[in-house]
């Protein structure tokens, strides 16, 4: 299999800004924003690309903490940020198009937030 | 005086084969904004990666859509497969290019047929479903299923083509090709669908490319984007150009598709030429660790399949960017400004898939 060099810098939540706004004036576009619950943090990834090549920045923010929104750079952000609100509680401060809530109906708030189950123990009988 | 109004658009509407619901604000019949809503169809499989093992799991993976089955399962496995390091044998990736294009040329038919419909030309709709079939023929015959096939696996594929369905698969693309330009011919030269598509829902280059769009929305804009480009399974090997239009439009954006067929149809006949002999799949052993973000072009656009493996048989999470959720911003731009009546054109015109984009 041919692996594609995908280099993951880890940055500060206060860097965020500047650090997208140097992708944004170098030319890459905004592939995806995604989450992931580790214990008590979220482990945020905002993936860039140019000519193929896929540079990702990644933040770890307790629960609860607010992070600044893209979309004043990358105006499309709004749909990962919204996204990552509604299905992991992620307060995103100051989207463009914010739709507090409402953009995913899910029958319970935020889902993805609270991880019952990691393969600790079979869930089936084999 | 005009005075604004919100008019709903969904989640159930005739011309949309899924639920997605758009907030139109309109003045003087023009669309002024388009919100868009989304949730009626999520059913929350990334999270079943904490139910499934990772060789399991491919069937869930391919459930995200009834229509891009086969490419989601396929970009699994290489994220899994590049996460555990394992050699898939290039029969196998021959194979997994074959199906690949096989489900593109089915989905851009669908579709094809879906605008039709949408546009009014039922006899245009009824054609290209027509001449679907023959595609979902050759799936089924040579996996078992004609939308969701099961053949991928991690580490190889389950079935095997041999020479003679391969041969037979190759020259009944000539005939293919025949009738698809009698369709094409139409989508591209009728007089009514050019004006009902030219200069409707434009999008300009630079937002196409800075909003996130992907697949033929972007390369209708005129950006030459292809993830195929990356060279995984066996796209490396073969010769192959992005489809690209410069007319921004919904004109341009059919021209994509219907051009993609073609491009398609040549992929897999010089892949059924390069396929080499040998085993179609390795034993794969261990438990994933790490991270990884495949890529593979759906007919919709890029997907990425991100994978994060613990050391244990579930991985720890799975996140799947479907192309239709990073065309959705792009399609709130082409709607404002359009006419009302134009919105069900540029709404199908991102060939929105709303399984996919919600999971």
């Amino acid at each position: 299999m041919k692996e594609e060099e995908e280099p993951i810098t880890t940055i500060a939540p206060d860097d965020l800004l500047d650090k997208v706004r140097a992708y944004d004036d170098a030319g890459f576009r905004l592939v995806q924003i995604s989450c992931t619950k580790i214990e008590e943090t979220f482990e945020i990834t905002y993936c860039f690309d140019q000519d193929y090549r896929l540079d990702s920045l990644r933040l770890h923010v307790p629960i609860g903490t607010t992070i600044p929104s893209i979309s004043g750079i990358y105006w499309g952000a709004f749909i990962y940020e919204n996204e990552m609100h509604d299905f992991f509680g992620v307060e995103v401060a100051g989207i463009n198009v914010d739709y507090k809530g409402n953009l995913l109906k899910t029958a319970k708030k935020y889902p993805f937030s609270n991880v019952t189950f990691r393969g600790e123990v079979t869930c089936r009988k084999k | 005086m005009s005075k604004e109004i919100v008019i709903p658009f969904g989640p159930q509407h005739p011309v949309l084969p899924e639920p997605i619901h758009l907030d139109l604000v309109i003045e003087d019949e023009k669309v002024k904004e388009a919100l868009p809503s989304i949730g009626y169809v999520h059913r929350g499989l990334e999270t079943l990666v904490e139910k499934r093992e990772f060789p399991e799991y491919v069937y869930i993976a391919e459930r995200i859509c009834g229509i891009c089955s086969f490419i989601h399962g396929a970009t699994y496995c290489q994220a899994v497969e590049t996460l555990m390091n394992v050699e898939v044998p290039e029969r196998a990736l021959y194979l997994r290019t074959i199906w690949s294009e096989y489900s593109r040329l089915h989905s851009h038919l669908l579709w094809l047929g879906l605008f039709a419909d949408g546009m009014g030309f039922e006899n245009l709709f009824m054609d290209a479903w027509r001449l679907r079939e023959h595609v979902l023929d050759d799936l089924e015959a040579t996996t078992g299923g004609r939308v969701i096939q099961g053949s991928c696996k991690v580490g190889g594929v389950r079935r095997d083509i041999d020479a003679a369905k391969l041969d037979e698969m190759s020259n009944g693309l000539d005939g293919f090709r025949g009738e698809l330009a009698d369709l094409v011919d139409v989508f591209l030269n009728d007089s009514s669908v050019r004006s009902r598509l030219k200069n409707v829902g434009v999008l300009s280059k630079h937002d196409a490319y800075a909003d996130g769009a992907v697949g033929p929305v972007l390369r209708a804009s005129g950006v030459a984007s292809d993830a195929r480009m990356l060279g995984y399974a066996a796209y490396g090997n073969l010769h192959f150009k992005p489809v690209v239009e410069e007319g921004c439009d919904c004109y341009a954006r059919c021209a994509v598709r219907a051009k993609e067929m073609y491009a398609s149809i040549d992929l897999i006949k010089e892949a059924v030429q390069k396929i080499p002999d040998g085993p179609i799949e390795v034993k794969v052993t261990g438990k994933p660790d790490g991270e990884y973000f495949a890529r593979a072009e759906q007919p919709r656009g890029e997907v990425v399949h991100y994978v994060k493996g613990n050391g244990t048989r579930h991985l720890a999470r799975h996140r799947v960017r479907t192309p239709t959720i990073t065309n959705v911003p792009p399609m709130v731009k082409m709607l404002a400004g359009c006419e009302l009546a134009d919105v069900p054109v540029i709404v199908l015109s991102i060939d929105p898939c709303i399984g996919c984009c919600e999971r």
